[in-house]
Order: C-alpha cells, then structure tokens, then sequence
C-alpha cells in the first residue's frame, strides 16, 4: 500500500476559506440557507465550514445539521459488511429552505443520491446544492455534481482518496492511497 | 460487532448481551426516524414479511406491522380464525405454502410453546417470535429493557420486580433472561399459585408482600392474570388479587422513593393497577408502545440484512 499526498493542511485551510467564501456570495445573510453534513465524514467538514463562517466572517445563526443516509442506501444486503447506522441529528424544518449538502468525497454519486432522498423526510427544500472538499471525476455512477467543489481528482477505481482532519485522525491532510 | 449473532430472534435466551446492545443502537436511529414528519425509511423495499397470528393479539401485531411498514417491507397478514387452519393444514404446510409466495420473513404468534424453533428448523426464513405460549415473547422484553434504558439510563444494576401471573406469562420469562443478561436484579411477587416452582433456578427471587416488594425495586412491571389461560382457579376471587397484589396511587405514594411502573398490555384497570397509576408520570405504558416500534424495526433490520439474495 502507498499513499500520495494530494493537499496539507495549508492547501486544505485555503481552500476551505474559498469554499466558506463562494456560500457567502450565494447564500449572503444564511436566513433561508441551511448547512447539512453528511454523516459520518461529512460532518467534519461541515463543522470547519460553519466555523470559517462564524469566527472569519462573522455570520450568525447558521443552521447546520447532520444527516445519516444508512437507511437510504441502495446497497443493503450487497456488501460483504452490514451496513452501520450513525446518528442524524436536524433540529429544524427544511421545508423551503435553501440546503446546502456537505460531504468530504464525492465519488460514485450514490451516497448524495441517497441524502437527497433522506432529507425529504425533513420537508421539501426550496432547493438543494453541494459542497465537496474532493470531486473525484470520471467516477461518477449517477448523474450529480457539485455547486462548490475543493479540488478536482483523477484517481482510478482501485485507489481510495481519504481525508484526514485534526479531530479525528490528528492532521489535516488529503490523501490518494494504492495497492490496497 | 454490528451484526447479530442469531437469523432468528426466537427468544431471548438465545441472544448475547451483545446483541441486545445492538438492537438498542439501531432503535436509537428509528426512534429518531419515527418521530419525524415523514417516519418511513426505504430500507426493506425488496423484502416481504409475512405476520401469521395463530393466537389473538392487537399492540403487537400493529407494531410490528408499522414497524414493517416503516421500513418500507411488503407485509402480508394472516389469523389464525380466517384460515385453512381450521380446515386442518399443518403449520409447516401453511407456512410453506406462504413462502412458496416468496416471502422472507415470518413474524408468528403461536399458542404453542416452541412453535417459533420448530418452524425455524423446516421452513427457509427468518423467523420472529411474536409469542409463543407460555415461553417466550422476545421482542416485549427488548421494548421493556429499551423503556428501562430510556428512562433510568441504563437496565445494568437496576432492581425489577415483575407483579403478577408469572406462570402463564410469556413476557415474564423473556423479561428475566433479558434482564439478568444486562446485570439487572429481579424479582417476582405473586400469588403463589402463579408462580413457577423452580423460578429460583432462573436467578430470581420470589417476594409475595407486594409492598416489602415495592420497597425494594427500582421498577415494577405490572402484568395482566391470564384468565383465558386458567383452566382452574388460582386464587379465590378477582377482588382478593386486586387487594393483594394490585397497586393503587395510595400504596405508590407511601413508598420510600418514587419507583416506575410499567404494562406489557392489555391493562385490566382495576384488577392488576388502578386507573390513577395506570396514568400517572410514574408509568411509562405509553413510552413502552411507542419504543415497541423503534425497537421491533430494530429487530427486523438487522435479521434482514442477514437474508442472502
């Protein structure tokens, strides 16, 4: 097995502030928008966006929730592994709201397509867009891209790209890992 | 683990404590998902279940039928009074005749204790026991120990006395295996004519003061006495029970401590409790029927991700 860097944390930290930058133009005061992680690797960056925002932008009041799709999938009874549940935690309506989904990696497209489904037991958003730290092209199985995308990766079926944040795994940090 | 370790919730004296851990993790999730404005999760779309009720049954066949629902399985539903039961079909033959409908999941109430592992052994899928005689009715004592968990944190070092017919009681002998599995303490109080004679083997201790056993608990499960499976009688009158071994809001209040109290249903009110406890912020009867949702899609999520395709 070996792994590539792709970004470090100083790339990571400019590019969330891009990301941060990019909501501010379209969504301006945050009244009608909401900010929903995607569970479980979402919510990390979900976390470090609403941050940016709050601390570097003084935006106030911004509404971020956290949706977990494992009921929504479409791969039950698929896998080798069954599938592990993780907490949902939305505390609002989204009915006619501006949603923004947030996830780390956008890959086959399937985990978006199944958050765009679990949401609506939440209401009927006004509309809904994406925000990804990494687009991974090529890859795509169902026709979804992002309105806000991190960087854009070229990277095989074989090959996995991972996420590292300072909560979880102790680094910021983008990784693009082979031979596994 | 994130997988149970049976393809049958039987009983559960077939369960680890591991597992009930799980199903408690994963009805954590659908207690949220039903308390949302949409309550349904397309999960089991490509799954048929099928609720064959050979014994009479009203909470417990709606939960489990909502929870399929929720789930998004197809349910199908059969009772024993409207069948070619009657006509004579064996069980095996009237379940495989279902199946052979492609069914995935049998969820049955049997009079008969066992009828659960028996079909389990000749007929290809999985089974869940709704109640099976007098032996074991799994998924209520999972909803009772969830109850537990959700209202005093954890089930573990907790004392429960169960009140009532313990003889004839499904629920009593799941609730015991279930609650001495997470490190409760139980008790039973009774006449004690209903009350098994070699109960002690199970690690329980029998109290016939019902309020010595009161004073002593944490919680106290109020079951119903089981007329309809009385052939003879087990004590002099109705109203010599209430005086013994029902709990009136008098009783409760003259308790050192504020104890919970729970019914598996169908209340007798007047008989086993009185209407005041039955509605008191005390009981937590309603808590118990809304949790038998979220823990019953618990159950039949996790066995279903078991099924091969």
């Amino acid at each position: 097995m070996s792994q590539k860097l792709l970004l470090s944390a100083k790339e990571i930290d400019i590019i969330l502030h891009r990301l941060a930058c990019q909501l501010i133009e379209n969504h301006t005061h945050f009244r009608d928008t909401v900010l929903i992680g995607v569970q479980p690797r979402g919510a990390f960056l979900a976390d470090r966006i609403k941050q940016i925002l709050v601390k570097d932008y003084q935006i106030e009041n911004i509404e971020l929730g956290y949706l977990d799709i494992t009921f929504y999938r479409d791969d039950f009874r698929r896998g080798e592994k069954p599938l592990e549940a993780n907490k949902t935690h939305i505390d609002f309506v989204v009915e006619d709201k501006r949603v923004v989904f947030i996830d780390d990696v956008l890959y086959t497209g399937r985990s978006i397509r199944a958050a765009l489904t679990a949401v609506q037991s939440f209401g009927r958003p006004q509309e809904i867009e994406l925000l990804t730290l990494i687009d991974r092209r090529f890859s795509r199985h169902l026709p979804i891209q992002p309105n806000y995308r991190g960087r854009q990766v070229d990277a095989i079926n074989q090959e996995k790209v991972k996420v590292h944040w300072i909560e979880n795994e102790g680094e910021d940090a983008v990784y693009l890992v082979s031979g596994l | 683990m994130s997988e149970l370790s049976v393809n049958h919730l039987l009983g559960i004296k077939y369960l680890s404590k591991e597992d009930i851990d799980l199903i408690f993790e994963t009805a954590d999730h659908f207690k949220e998902v039903i308390n949302r404005p949409i309550k349904k999760v397309p999960s089991l779309r490509d799954i048929t279940i099928a609720n064959l009720f050979f014994e009479n049954s009203t909470r417990t066949r709606l939960s489990f039928e909502l929870a399929e629902k929720r789930l998004s399985a197809d349910v199908i539903n059969f009772s024993a009074a409207s069948s070619s039961v009657k006509k004579g079909e064996t069980l095996i033959d009237t379940v495989n005749n279902i199946l052979s409908m492609k069914v995935d999941m049998v969820v049955m109430r049997h009079p008969n204790p066992g009828a659960g592992v028996f079909l389990s052994k000749h007929v290809d899928a999985s089974i869940i026991n709704a109640g099976d005689g007098a032996h074991e009715h799994p998924t209520q004592a999972l909803l009772d120990s969830y109850s537990i968990r959700e209202r005093l944190g954890e089930v573990a070092r907790k004392k429960v006395v169960i009140v009532g017919d313990i003889l004839h009681s499904r629920v009593a002998l799941s609730n015991i295996f279930a609650l001495k599995l997470q490190g409760a303490e139980v008790k039973v109080c009774g006449p004690k004519t209903l009350i098994p004679k070699y109960i002690e083997k199970l690690g329980v201790k029998v109290e016939t003061n019902l309020r010595k056993a009161l004073n002593w608990c944490d919680i106290a499960n109020m079951l119903r006495v089981q007329n309809e499976r009385m052939e003879i009688s087990y004590f002099p009158s109705t109203r010599e029970y209430t005086q013994q071994f029902g709990v009136n809001k008098k009783l409760l209040d003259s308790l050192d401590k504020e104890i919970v109290i729970m019914h598996p249903g169908p209340i007798n009110r007047g008989v086993e409790i009185t209407s005041d406890v039955a509605d008191s912020n005390q009981a937590i009867i309603l808590d118990q029927v809304q949790n038998g949702v979220a823990v019953r899609m618990a159950v039949i999520y996790l066995l279903a991700s078991k099924i091969k395709r």
